[in-house]
């Protein structure tokens, strides 16, 4: 068991110190899903203002958007002097590494997210910070929930070609529930009177979507990464 | 018992055969060749070897383990790929520790700053890896393949662009190991080196082992003859 | 072909040629006239989608999980079935709802589940076309996946509307129309086994073909 965490931790420890010194992904991932929520913006607002309840959705996709992104580019760079197969060579137990994969992204996501957020908030008068926490939970939930599932297709995807439009394909129809109960949970939350069992009720769908798929992709990690 | 033993493997794509009816073995303290034109089949044959990928048909044995064995036979293998294998965005010290960890080695700290030494590059190992000569990289790699001290090594084509101080020093770093009772294959292009090297030579085209050679003298010749005929 | 493959193609083919006079003695419903009989087809045809799709699951899971590579023949079948009975089901439904409620779609749970799992073996296809050798442990994750996926997608979107789950959207028929369509329930069952064993075939078919070419060179 210490075995596992202890590779899922160096091999996240490993991808934050490459990230640390370029910030390559993190800034690039960041400034188009800023461009993304401005888009949308300009389609959506109408007079000077926003229709109602786009903010959520907004923010969703656009974290959809840029997620697809960060995952293929995380995994990229895997494939430069071919390191994965150094780190499928290791005698680890596989889904350690995509643990550690998983948790590199999701921490990455989750500094986009710090930030998309109060641009949300500004943008669109929400109120983010009064919902701070539902929100904060709700957006782990959603990430951890699209991150597992992307994390396993980028992986899958590495060796394939046309890779950097399938993992679109293959990711969004999956993920689907994840968007609805995030943009649903959140425009309850954004709503004048919340409805906290509303909200619950998408927060424990996240949950277990969260729990159905991260389990399942720990299973089919290794039957699917090999040869 | 270090043994590695190949019995009619096979490896298929589609209907391309990139291997077919490979069998051979290997012992202890035998540095063994794969040589062969472009497209061959080594690095095919390498990568089952390492059991990155799967035969279509046939076994490996490595002493009593098979590649079912996962991870308890990863542990007695060591790679060198051509494309190194290594994290240009880290520094010489952090590739090694951080491979160290992941193979499960004991004081990663220590083992990694042993292997800069016998790699000479102690003195460059906080630099970052993208600044080195292929050279230096290679000698990183190398090292880095063998942390975990394996009993099995494989190399695919560990001499390109290598110069000639490069190329005695990891020629000396094989027979090191090869005095260790390790079994080593390499696969490569370049027989002047071969020559000096290998206790055997496997000579393989279009997927298959053409010749086998236990006396490597005189190799460019042999060479040219059993593969362009 | 086997003798009990032919039999049944040629009892579904019947069977399909008189549907339409089946068809046309049930009774009409009372508010739609003629276009309520799509019904009789669109049914039947969402019924061997889902089938197609839960037997690409569990031919994935076989072959992910018990190792069985074989198993990839019935994957493919399947989904390429999924594909054909999804499209027909969503072609159909449509023409149906325009005439039963007045517009092409609605984002009812059922509706959506199917589009949504429809795209998952659309993308399966396009997978195992582009994605180049290895796709196929790819595209089994990929339905594996998709059929986890499936409860999630209908509460989701069934809660997605309006937070109080919608009445059902399926009519209830009376009797004098349930035997004209479980008559097509049937036939379509019939196609359905008659052409994934045909597909399964021909992917089994075409990997002994390259057994023997692979083997035609071996001294």
């Amino acid at each position: 068991m210490s075995g596992f965490f202890r590779v899922a931790w160096q091999v996240m420890r490993k991808d934050m110190t490459v990230e640390v010194r370029s910030l390559e992904i993190l800034s690039t991932t960041l400034f188009f899903a800023v461009t993304v929520v401005l888009m949308f913006s300009f389609g959506l607002v109408t007079d000077g203002r926003p229709a109602d309840n786009v903010a959520p959705a907004i923010l969703w996709v656009s974290i959809a958007f840029s997620g697809t992104l960060a995952l293929g580019r995380t995994f990229e760079r895997e494939r430069q002097n071919d390191t994965l197969r150094a780190l499928m060579l290791a005698p680890a137990d596989r889904p350690a590494l995509y643990v550690g994969k998983l948790a590199g992204i999701l921490l990455l996501l989750g500094l986009v997210e710090a930030i998309l957020v109060p641009l949300v908030g500004l943008l669109f008068n929400a109120p983010v910070i009064t919902q701070a926490v539902p929100l904060a939970l709700l957006l782990m939930a959603g990430t951890v929930g699209f991150c597992a599932v992307g994390t396993l297709f980028a992986a899958m995807l590495v060796r394939a070609r046309s890779r950097d439009v399938l993992l679109p394909i293959m990711l969004y129809p999956m993920t689907v529930p994840v968007m609805i109960a995030g943009v649903r949970g959140t425009a309850a939350l954004f709503s004048p009177s919340p409805d906290q069992a509303v909200v619950q009720f998408w927060l424990s769908l996240l949950v277990a979507f969260d729990v159905v798929f991260v389990v399942l992709a720990l299973w089919t990690f290794e039957p699917v990464m090999t040869d | 018992m270090t043994r590695l033993s190949v019995v009619d493997v096979a490896r298929h794509y589609g209907r391309r055969k990139a291997l077919s009816q490979i069998s051979f073995s290997c012992q202890a303290g035998e540095i063994v060749g794969l040589l062969g034109p472009n497209g061959a089949g080594k690095s095919t044959l390498l990568n089952i070897l390492a059991t990155l990928l799967q035969p279509s048909r046939g076994s490996v044995t490595y002493g009593e383990q098979t590649s079912a064995d996962g991870a308890a036979v990863r542990a007695q293998i060591g790679m060198l790929g051509h494309d190194l294998f290594l994290y240009p965005e880290l520094t010489a010290r952090e590739n090694l520790e951080f491979f160290g960890h992941l193979y499960g080695v004991t004081d990663a700290r220590a083992t990694a700053r042993r292997a800069l030494e016998r790699a000479h590059l102690a003195d460059r190992a906080d630099d970052f890896v993208s600044g080195f000569s292929r050279g230096m990289r290679q000698r990183v790699a190398l090292e880095r393949a063998l942390l975990h001290d394996p009993r099995f090594i494989l190399l695919d084509e560990p001499f390109t662009g290598l110069d000639q101080s490069s190329t005695a020093a990891l020629v000396a770093r094989l027979q090191e190991r090869q005095q260790a009772g390790c079994v080593i294959v390499l696969a490569t292009h370049d027989l002047d080196v071969a020559d000096s090297v290998l206790s055997r030579a496997i000579y393989l085209k279009d997927g298959r082992i053409v010749g086998t050679d236990t006396d490597t003298r005189g190799l460019i010749d042999r060479y040219r003859r059993v593969i362009q005929s | 072909m086997t003798r009990g493959m032919t039999l049944m193609m040629a009892v579904a083919a019947l069977m399909f040629a008189y549907a339409p006079f089946m068809i046309d003695n049930a009774p009409y419903e009372a508010t739609m006239g003629l276009v309520y009989k799509i019904y009789f087809f669109h049914m039947p045809s969402a019924w061997m989608f889902l089938t197609a799709a839960i037997t690409a699951g569990v031919a994935s899971f076989r072959l992910l999980f018990l190792k069985r590579p074989r198993a990839d023949h019935w994957v493919m079948a399947a989904a390429e079935l999924a594909v054909l009975f999804g499209a027909f089901t969503l072609v159909t439904g449509p023409l149906w709802a325009r005439k039963a409620w007045g517009v092409w779609w609605v984002w009812d749970a059922r509706l959506t589940s199917s589009l949504m799992l429809f795209l998952i073996f659309v993308a399966y296809s396009l997978l195992r076309k582009y994605g180049g050798p290895g796709s196929d442990k790819l595209g089994a994750g990929l339905a594996l996946f998709g059929m986890a996926n499936v409860p999630f997608i209908y509460v989701s979107v069934n809660y997605w509307r309006t937070f109080h789950p919608p009445t059902s959207v399926v009519p209830t028929l009376p009797v004098e129309m349930g035997i004209p369509l479980w008559y097509c329930v049937f036939a379509f069952t019939l196609l359905f086994i008659v052409l994934l064993r045909l597909r399964a075939r021909l992917e089994h078919q075409r990997e002994r073909l390259e057994e023997l070419y692979l083997a035609e060179d071996e001294a």
